[in-house]
C-alpha cells in the first residue's frame, strides 16, 4: 500500500530529507579541526543530491527552454566559479568568500520576486504572509548582496579600508530604513506588485550605506553578519515556495551565522553594536594620529644588526600579520624560524585571533607554509611566554600590538585583547613604512626605544634575516 | 481557524501549513545555535566559508522558479537566479575544501610518529634492561 503510493515527489522529498541531515552534520563536523574536510565533504554531497533531484521536478522536465535555459545558467556559473574559487590567492580568502555570499544573497532577492510575478501571472492575489515572506527575502538578500559587494572592495583596496562617514549619515541610513518600512507597508496594503521594484531599489541603496561606515579591520565580521543574513535571506525563500529543505539550510546559516558573528567580534573584544555603528557620529579623530607624522625618531635598524640579535637570542616570537600574508611571505618566516631552531633559540610563532583579515586566517597561511602545527601559539598561550622572550619580531603585523588598545580608552581599537609584544625585551617591527595598520590608527610602540625598525617588503627583509642569522 | 489557515496556506502548491513551516524554522534556529556552538577559533573562516557554500543550496530554490517561469522578463530573473545561485554553491564549497586542505591531519600525522617512536623507545629501553 505505501510502496504504491511512493511517488517521484515523495522521493525528491526524501532526498531533500537526507540533505538536511547532511548540511547539520556538515556544520557539526566543520566545528572540529579533524573532521573539518569531510564535514565540508558531506555538504557538498548533500548539496548536490538536492540539487541532482530538483531535475525531476515535473515543471522542469516538461519544460525544454526553461530546463536547457537553467543548465546554461549552471554551467556558465560553475565554469566560473571553480577556477576563481580554485586559484585565487590565499590572501584574498575573505573577499571570495564575501562575494560567494552576496551573490547568495542576490539569488534569493530574485526567487522570492520571480515567485511573486509568477503567482500574479496566475491571477492569484497571494495571502498576506506570502507578501511578507517575499518583501522579508527581497529585503535581506538585496541587502546581503549589495554589503557584500562593498566589503569585497574595500577588502580588495578599490576603495578606503577606513570607515566613510558624512555628515548626517545616521539620519540617512534611519530615513532609508523608515522608507521601506513604509513602502512594505503600502505593498501589503495595497496588494499592488509595483512596489516590490521599489523595495528591491532601496534595499540595495541599504546594504551600501550600512557597510560604508564600518572600518577595514571589523569587514570579516560583517562578513559573517552578512552570511547569516544570507542565510534568513533562502530560508524566507524556503516560505515562499514552501519548501522545508530551503527553509532549514538556511535558517541552519542564518543562527549559527549570528552565533559565529558573536565568537568573532568577541575575539576581538568589541560587540557587535560596537563594531556595526560604533563610526556612527563619532568623530573619528583617530586617536593619536597626528603624532603619527616624521617628527617623531623611530630606530631604523639593518638586517644584519637583527639577524645577529636574533641569532644570539635564547627565546624569539614571531608575530606575523596581513604584511606576511601580502608579501606571500609565510614560506621565508618558515625558514627563518627552522634557522632560529637551528641553532638552538627557542622560537615559536605568535598568532592573533584576527591576524590577517579574518579568524584563522594566518593558521590558514602558515599551515600552508608547513609550520609545524605545535609551533602555532594561540595568543594566550603566547601572551604569558612574552615577557620571557628576548625578541618579539613583528612581521607586517600592527593593530594586533598595539598597546593602545589596553592603555588608551579613546582609541577605537581599545579593549581589544592584543599580543603583548612591548613586554618583551626587544622589539623588531618589519614592515614597508611608517603608515599606520588597517585600523587607521597610529601605534606607539613603533617609536618605543626597545624598537628597531626593518623597513621593506616582509619576504625580501626576512630572506636577508634568514642569511645574517646563518652568517652570525 | 487553525483549519482556515492551513486551507489558505494551500495555494502555493502544497497542502502543508504555514504553521508547520514555522515549526521546523523554530527548531533550525536552536539546531543552527547547538552545532556551532563550541569552535576553535582557527576554523572560523574555514566554518564561515563552509556555511556560505550550504546557503548555496538556494539554487534548489531557483531552480523551482526557473521550472514555473512564464515570459521572458521572469526567464531572466530566473536565469540570472540560478546563475547567481550555482557561483555561490560550487565556488563556496570548492573555496572551503582549498582551505581545509591544509588543516589535513596535520595534528595526528605529527602526533602518531611522535608517539609510536616514543613506543619504541620505551620498548628499546625495556629490552636492554
Amino acid at each position: 500500500m505505501l510502496a504504491a503510493t511512493f511517488t517521484l515527489a515523495d522521493g525528491r522529498d526524501l532526498a531533500y530529507l537526507v540533505a538536511i541531515i547532511g548540511f547539520i552534520t556538515a556544520l557539526k563536523f566543520l566545528s572540529s579541526p579533524k573532521r573539518a574536510r569531510q564535514g565540508n565533504l558531506i555538504g557538498a554531497a548533500a548539496a548536490t543530491l538536492a540539487v541532482g533531484m530538483t531535475f525531476t521536478l515535473p515543471e522542469l522536465r516538461h519544460s525544454g527552454r526553461n530546463l536547457v535555459l537553467a543548465i546554461i545558467a549552471m554551467v556558465l556559473g560553475a565554469a566560473i566559479a571553480v577556477p576563481v574559487a580554485r586559484f585565487v590567492k590565499m590572501t584574498a580568502m575573505p573577499q571570495l568568500v564575501a562575494i560567494f555570499n552576496g551573490v547568495g544573497g542576490g539569488a534569493a532577492a530574485l526567487i522570492s520576486i520571480v515567485e511573486l510575478l509568477h503567482l500574479h501571472s496566475l491571477g492569484l492575489q497571494p495571502a498576506i504572509y506570502v507578501t511578507v515572506e517575499v518583501l522579508l527575502g527581497v529585503l535581506i538578500g538585496s541587502v546581503s548582496f549589495s554589503g557584500s559587494a562593498i566589503a569585497f572592495i574595500k577588502l580588495q583596496e578599490l576603495i578606503t579600508g577606513r570607515p566613510i562617514t558624512y555628515p548626517g549619515q545616521q539620519l540617512i541610513n534611519g530615513l532609508v530604513g523608515v522608507a521601506i518600512a513604509v513602502m512594505i507597508a503600502l505593498a501589503l496594503a495595497t496588494g499592488s506588485i509595483g512596489y516590490v521594484w521599489v523595495i528591491l531599489g532601496l534595499s540595495l541603496v541599504l546594504g551600501v550605506i550600512f557597510v560604508l561606515p564600518i572600518g577595514g579591520a571589523d569587514v570579516p565580521v560583517l562578513i559573517s553578519l552578512l552570511n547569516s543574513f544570507t542565510g534568513l535571506a533562502v530560508a524566507a525563500s524556503g516560505f515562499v515556495l514552501n519548501n522545508y529543505l530551503l527553509i532549514v539550510a538556511g535558517t541552519l546559516v542564518g543562527a549559527s551565522g549570528i552565533i559565529l558573528t558573536r565568537l568573532m567580534s568577541s575575539a576581538m573584544g568589541r560587540s557587535l553594536p560596537n563594531i556595526l555603528f560604533s563610526a556612527f557620529g563619532a568623530v573619528i579623530t583617530a586617536t593619536g594620529g597626528e603624532e603619527g607624522d616624521a617628527s617623531r625618531p623611530v630606530r631604523a635598524g639593518t638586517p644584519e644588526d637583527v639577524g645577529v640579535l636574533l641569532a644570539y637570542a635564547r627565546k624569539v616570537v614571531i608575530i606575523p600579520g596581513y604584511g606576511l600574508a601580502v608579501a606571500q611571505a609565510q614560506h621565508t618566516a618558515r625558514e627563518l624560524e627552522e634557522a632560529l631552531k637551528a641553532r638552538g633559540v627557542e622560537t615559536f610563532f605568535a598568532i592573533h585571533p584576527v591576524a590577517g583579515r579574518m579568524p584563522g586566517h594566518m593558521n590558514v597561511l602558515l599551515a600552508e607554509a608547513n609550520v609545524p602545527y605545535d609551533d602555532l601559539k594561540e595568543m594566550d598561550e603566547a601572551n604569558p611566554e612574552m615577557a620571557s622572550a628576548d625578541v618579539a619580531l613583528v612581521v607586517g603585523a600592527n593593530d594586533t600590538v598595539n598597546p593602545a588598545a589596553k592603555s588608551t580608552p579613546g582609541s577605537p581599537i581599545y579593549g581589544m585583547p592584543i599580543i603583548h609584544a612591548d613586554e618583551a625585551e626587544n622589539i623588531v617591527f618589519l614592515k614597508r613604512s611608517m603608515r599606520p595598520g588597517f585600523a587607521g590608527i597610529d601605534n606607539d610602540l613603533l617609536y618605543d626605544p626597545k624598537t628597531t625598525m626593518l623597513f621593506g617588503d616582509a619576504k625580501d627583509t626576512l630572506q636577508k634575516l634568514v642569511s645574517a642569522v646563518n652568517d652570525a | 481557524m487553525i483549519g482556515l489557515i492551513m486551507q489558505s496556506a494551500s495555494s502555493g502548491g502544497s497542502d502543508t501549513g504555514i504553521i508547520a513551516f514555522l515549526t521546523v524554522f523554530a527548531l533550525a534556529i536552536f539546531v543552527g545555535i547547538e552545532v556551532v556552538s563550541k569552535v576553535p577559533s582557527i576554523l572560523h573562516t574555514p566554518l564561515m566559508s563552509g556555511s556560505n557554500a550550504i546557503h548555496g543550496i538556494v539554487l534548489v530554490g531557483a531552480l523551482i522558479v526557473m521550472g514555473e517561469a512564464h515570459g521572458t522578463g521572469q526567464l531572466i530573473l530566473g536565469f540570472l537566479a540560478v546563475f547567481l545561485a550555482t557561483l555561490n554553491i560550487v565556488g563556496g564549497f570548492v573555496v572551503t575544501d582549498r582551505m581545509l586542505e591544509m588543516f589535513k591531519g596535520k595534528p595526528s600525522e605529527r602526533a602518531k610518529p611522535s608517539a609510536d617512536q616514543a613506543s619504541k623507545a620505551e620498548d628499546g629501553s625495556g629490552a636492554a634492561s
